[in-house]
């Protein structure tokens, strides 16, 4: 998917026992994983923004494609007692079983962030900010991207380079 | 003399902390008097190879024989590694730190 494609529509179960997709406001879609150190390093991060956003209509969606058979802490009961175990999470974590959301997005890594706009047009890809390492960063580039459609302007940047595990593709 | 212990550093391709790890290893060989190229490197591309070395996610770096952050209950598999540094982040690469205490161990 390039930046400026339509997303293609969704649904998908959620560790909360609800179904959940892009709605018609602006959606942060978040491939990411219970098991892969770059995922866990950005993950308060990109709590935060889900926090820092939800009085702002914005959508977060954390979408867990990996195959658990071969990955099994990435199994949807993995997803659930993850979230329990932190207390609940102020977005929802959705599990593609068939990965054809993560096919469909074309999602490469665990993180891999799409910003969709109202319309479901994608408007940011990439990482959440330029450095794992670095919590200062605060998902900068993700943040940005949702400042730029709230106030009706183009993300700057609109893509960067997803860092992170491959996503692991059923065999 | 100090024993100049065998540093392996094994790696699988689909994770990209390689290049990061082996710098932090070869800057700790360096402080610790080692020639940082003594390093030998083993790709770990299937996962019969990595049952075998009970490979628990790249990179893992084994100095003597020993690893530089032992995880006892961590799953055999290709997967990236998942560290824990001293501050208590979660890393992909081990804790410089823990690196160089490895080594001084091994050349005591």
């Amino acid at each position: 998917m390039n930046i400026g494609d339509t997303a293609p529509p969704f649904e998908l179960p959620a560790t909360d026992g609800t179904t959940q997709g892009p709605g018609a406001t602006p959606t942060a879609v978040v491939f990411t994983c219970n098991h892969c150190p770059y995922a866990l390093a950005w993950h308060e991060r990109l709590l935060d923004v889900a926090r820092d956003y939800a009085g702002r209509g914005v959508h977060v969606l954390f979408v867990n494609p990996n195959d658990a058979e071969r990955y099994p802490r990435d199994s949807f009961e993995a997803m659930r007692e993850r979230v329990e175990a932190d207390g609940g999470w102020p977005a929802h974590y959705l599990r593609d079983e068939s990965q054809d959301v993560a096919r469909g997005f074309g999602a490469k890594t665990t993180p891999d962030v799409f910003v969709l706009d109202e319309g479901g047009v994608l408007r940011y890809r990439g990482a959440p900010d330029a450095d794992y390492d670095d919590a200062s960063q605060s998902a900068a580039w993700l943040r940005g991207a949702l400042d730029a459609l709230l106030e009706g302007r183009d993300p700057e940047p609109v893509e960067t380079e997803p860092v992170g595990c491959s996503v692991k593709w059923s065999q | 003399m100090s024993p100049r212990p065998c540093i392996e550093f094994l790696w699988w391709e689909g994770c990209p902390s390689t290049e990061k790890a082996l710098e932090l290893l070869r800057e700790a060989m360096t402080t610790e008097g080692l020639d940082p190229d003594a390093v030998t490197m083993r790709e770990v591309p299937t996962a019969d190879d990595a049952e075998r070395e009970r490979f628990v996610g790249s990179p893992t770096i084994r100095v003597g024989g020993r690893e530089v952050a032992p995880a006892e209950h961590e799953p055999v598999g290709l997967t990236c590694r998942v560290y824990r540094l001293r501050d208590g982040r979660v890393s992909p690469t081990p804790d410089p730190r823990d690196i160089r205490d490895a080594i001084r161990l091994a050349t005591k």
